[in-house]
């Protein structure tokens, strides 16, 4: 399926790229929950798992074909997104990172213990079902899934959420229902990454999805600036292939990414694109054609 | 309208409401004073839902709300003007008064009660486009009325919006209340600024902590020695 990027690109790249896109597709999710809600999560990597194992078995044991595979992925993860979310939705801040944390470690030590995938060994043998194609065209599905959802009626009341919870439900908002649903939104996302994950590297071990997986997804957003797609999209793109071009100084490239980290937290403490959003960067023109004074998002 | 009976309210061992009743009726303009830590805020916490009392009853135009969700308790057209304000900061004024109609369908109408917003308060249509956070504090009190208007309230509920403003604007903003108020829409004022509050009131009740010690009609309580002594500094 990849025939026509194999022609200027060598595998290498291919499986760079593709990797990226899955990436993409999980810290968009990690984004609604985290930059556009304001939930606080530390365990995006557990759902990532959920996902990639939930895939892996239907392709194994079921036979099934890849496409209900990935749904399957994505429901099933979001199914757990719910689980967890319906308890600790209610908690905020630290003590929701504390939670999902702790979530997270849960998640890997079943893994590791159950039969069915394999326990330590891991879960070898999945198809590569996953092309860059695929991949690219379900990045711009998120892509364009967030952008709907942000702008919707539904997203605006995420924002309230994360600007002011007490405020928001003065207003009107569900608030518990409305976290969850975000929840199980963004989790969706990662299960549907997850599942590219498993056909794509076709070894899964429960060790890939440690707590330093998940903080590296929050890394992505919060470097690209939370709540914002095209952020998302930037800090994640950086971060991934930062580390592969970074390949050439060693040793040292570990160390130069946590130096990249730092200075951007001091230059721009916001992220990259903090404040910028993927509408209003197309409503700049409409706005001062029509008088109003454009705020532009950006501070 | 509104009718609170005997509600009791705690903060884990600290009672905050013990007993408190007071009512409120179509058209009125009804305020609480108090000291702080008297219950005041609780009070109204309570009646939007944000608070569970552990006994007590509080009715609606005769319907049970003390076991709804405050977001159901909105729908049932009793808006609250939050302590401190808190409009959406990094939303543009036009947005936050976009949230304030979160619980309507009819956009129409919400593009007219915008408007009617904006004929109020011509300061916000000069800001509409600007981030709430940047605006000042007497504008974002504003923002946060307008803003609890838009859901087109029979009952309102404010708390403190005197609250940090400069006493130019707190005479603004009562007289603001009181159009309000004369355009149909039910008051339920908490208020430290006794002397504020009491001169636009029709009635009005003193907590202090946590229960009721008097009550009455405004004008009576503003010429009552003990309240002039405590709360009017006179």
């Amino acid at each position: 399926m990849d025939s026509i990027f194999s022609m200027f690109l060598n595998d290498y790249y291919i499986q760079v790229l593709t990797m990226l896109g899955i990436y993409l597709i999980a810290a968009l999710g990690l984004n609604l929950i985290t930059g556009v809600t304001g939930q606080l999560s530390f365990g995006h990597a557990a759902f990532l798992s959920i996902g990639a194992y939930t895939s892996a078995i239907i392709s194994l044991k079921l036979q099934l074909p890849f496409v209900v595979a990935l749904l399957a992925a994505g429901l099933m993860t979001a199914i757990w997104g719910i689980l967890l979310g319906y308890p600790t939705l209610r908690l905020t801040g630290d003590y929701l990172g504390i939670a999902t944390l702790g979530f997270g470690e849960i998640v890997r030590v079943v893994f590791l213990n159950m039969k069915i995938t394999g326990g330590a060994l891991g879960l070898a043998g999945i198809p590569r079902s996953t092309s860059l194609t695929m991949v690219i065209i379900l990045v711009f599905i998120t892509i364009l899934a967030m952008f709907r959802l942000e702008n919707s009626r539904f997203g605006r009341s995420l924002i309230a959420i994360r600007e002011d919870e007490i405020a928001a439900e003065a207003m009107g908002i569900n608030i518990t229902k409305t976290k969850i649903t975000a929840f199980a939104l963004g989790t969706f996302f990662a299960g549907v990454g997850g599942g590219l994950y498993a056909h794509l590297i076709q070894y899964l071990n429960p060790q890939d999805f440690g707590f330093v997986k998940s903080f590296d997804f929050l890394a992505f957003i919060v470097l690209g600036g939370l709540g914002s797609i095209p952020g998302a999209i930037l800090g994640t793109t950086v971060l991934t292939l930062a580390p592969e071009f970074l390949r050439f100084v060693a040793d040292y490239r570990m160390m130069i990414y946590g130096l990249l980290m730092v200075f951007m937290m001091i230059v721009r403490p916001r992220g990259l694109l903090g404040g910028v959003k993927l509408s209003r960067l197309f409503a700049k023109k409409k706005v001062q054609t029509t008088g109003t004074s454009a705020s532009g998002g950006a501070n | 309208m509104l009718e609170i009976n005997d509600i009791h309210v705690s903060y884990g061992a600290i009672r905050a409401l013990k007993g408190v009743s007071c009512q409120v009726d179509q058209g009125e303009i009804v305020a609480l004073i108090g000291a702080n830590g008297a219950g005041k805020t609780t009070t109204l916490r309570t009646i939007s839902g944000l608070i569970r009392p552990y006994t007590g009853t509080i009715s609606y135009k005769g319907q049970d709300i003390i076991k709804l969700p405050p977001h159901q308790i909105v729908n049932l057209g009793l808006s609250q003007v939050p302590e401190g304000r808190r409009v959406f900061t990094r939303m543009t004024v036009l947005e936050n008064l976009e949230m304030g109609a979160y619980s309507r369908n009819d956009k129409a109408n919400i593009k007219l009660d915008i408007k009617k917003v904006f004929e109020r308060f011509p300061r916000l249509e000069e800001r509409k486009g600007q981030l709430s956070g940047t605006l000042s504090g007497g504008e974002q009190q504003m923002l946060a009325m307008g803003r609890a208007l838009m859901s087109r309230p029979t009952l309102l509920l404010l708390d403190e919006p005197s609250m940090g403003l400069a006493p130019m604007l707190v005479q603004e903003i009562f007289s603001i209340i009181q159009e309000i108020n004369q355009s149909g829409t039910t008051i339920l004022l908490v208020e430290q600024n006794a002397h504020m509050a009491l001169s636009i009131a029709n009635r009005a009740y003193v907590l202090e902590t946590g229960e009721v010690v008097l009550s009455g009609a405004a004008q009576d309580l503003a010429n009552d020695p003990q309240v002039q002594k405590a709360y009017l500094g006179e």
